[in-house]
């Protein structure tokens, strides 16, 4: 069968199986960011924005995609390079494996969540597993961006 | 692996209904379970153009349709401000945003999972189930199975005076819960849910009528029904075992909640 959508901002056609799920087709069209590393629907690594929310790709069919607005981080160069720098600024990750999915989902809960506490943050942030560290480190880096982006929309 | 060998977006319940009389046909939710299972679907039957993602608020009730996201449950204010917040406690321990931006109320409460605590929150409330064929049913009689296939379209909770704390307990974050338990005062009739025993959820009927007048108790009175109702619960709860605990823990989580549950209730201070 065949499907369209839009993914980073383009509008991409496929020719998909009816159980292909979206996270495989993401792959297959050059999106390695996205990626799987647990096969229960639990570590978050294969999040991407449908619609300007935060899901797991490996758990949506290809198919219900059509017609959708997709953004992976590919589509999120800039942003992910600048939250990135405060990432790697404090040392949270080590492997790097679970990182596009976790900016990811921190994009979603910048747009979802006005001045997040920092008990909100964890909660959001529960659905990204990170093997190799405590988080932390990853928490620090998301509270010093928030006061980054702060100052400057205050043009400090 | 999860096997679709073809896939149909509907366009009405009709079709979808008559589409899931066909050998191996099957309703998708938020496929999170589906997902995990080794089911071969000869057509894997789609409702999500229907517009039945939403939730209506009228006088009498809420209806909530069958593909209605977790995450949007969790942040209705009218819902949570009905249940007091134990609608978003249900929810907010279930994996993550992503997850729960997926996974349905529909496909929660249609799959009558022992762990389920949607199922679990919603017993807690006064709530009917419309399936397209057999229409309007409670939700706990539902939950006792025995249905057949048919298509779950709406939840809708009935608004009545509702006093009600959702409590759970995990091994650890964002995993099943091993026990999950809702207290609530539907219209002043004290109501005790207990799932994840790990078989599904459940109303602990009150034989003896310890909390028949707990409205009109006292504070003392309140805390000693409290204590005794969950000694009740810990005794009667119908547990087993699994990776997650044993049967005796279960029992023994089972009272706990249930007196911490209905100590908020009462509106004692509780020590958790």
């Amino acid at each position: 069968m065949r499907t369209e959508f839009i993914l980073n901002g383009k509008k991409v056609q496929a020719e998909i199986e009816p159980d292909i799920l979206l996270l495989d087709l993401l792959r297959r069209l050059g999106c390695l960011s996205v990626k799987r590393g647990c096969e229960t629907a639990n570590c978050g690594l294969c999040t991407v924005l449908m619609e300007d929310k935060p899901v797991l790709s490996c758990s949506i069919l290809a198919a219900r995609a059509e017609g959708k607005r997709i953004v992976t981080m590919e589509g999120m160069q800039r942003e992910a390079e600048e939250f990135g720098a405060f990432l790697s600024d404090e040392g949270a990750e080590q492997c790097g494996f679970c990182n596009p999915g976790f900016i990811m989902n921190v994009f979603a809960m910048l747009k979802e969540l006005d001045d997040p506490s920092d008990e909100e943050i964890k909660e959001y942030l529960a659905g990204n597993l990170c093997r190799c560290s405590g988080f932390v480190g990853q928490s620090r880096s998301i509270r010093k961006f928030l006061s980054y982006k702060k100052d400057k929309e205050a043009g400090i | 692996m999860l096997k679709i060998k073809n896939y149909v977006k509907v366009k009405s319940l009709e079709e979808a209904y008559e589409l899931l009389q066909k050998r191996g046909s099957c309703i998708l939710g938020g496929m999170l379970w589906l997902k995990m299972s080794d089911r071969r679907v000869s057509v894997a039957i789609d409702l999500c153009e229907l517009g039945l993602d939403g939730i209506y608020e009228t006088e009498e009730e809420y209806q909530i349709g069958c593909m209605t996201s977790l995450h949007e449950l969790e942040k209705n204010e009218s819902l949570n401000s009905y249940t007091q917040g134990a609608l978003r406690e249900s929810l907010r321990h279930i994996v993550g945003v992503q997850f729960r931006n997926c996974a349905t109320v529909g496909g929660s409460i249609y799959g009558r999972y022992g762990f389920s605590d949607v199922l679990t929150v919603f017993m807690g409330m006064n709530t009917e189930i419309e399936l397209y064929h057999a229409g309007r049913i409670a939700l706990e009689e539902f939950a006792k199975g025995g249905f057949q296939k048919d298509i779950l379209v709406r939840v809708i909770v009935k608004k009545c005076p509702l006093k009600m704390v959702y409590l759970s307990q995990r091994n650890t974050k964002t995993d099943f819960p091993v026990l999950t338990c809702c207290a609530s005062l539907i219209d002043k009739t004290p109501r005790t849910v207990i799932g994840a025993r790990p078989y599904r959820a459940a109303i602990m009927e009150d034989t003896q009528g310890i909390m028949k007048s707990f409205i009109c108790m006292n504070e003392r009175e309140r805390l000693e029904a409290a204590e005794s109702f969950s000694e009740y619960v810990s005794e009667h709860v119908h547990t087993d075992s699994n990776l997650r605990g044993s049967a005796q823990y279960r029992s023994h989580l089972a009272g706990i909640l249930t007196g911490r549950a209905w100590r908020q209730i009462g509106g004692m201070a509780d020590e958790n």
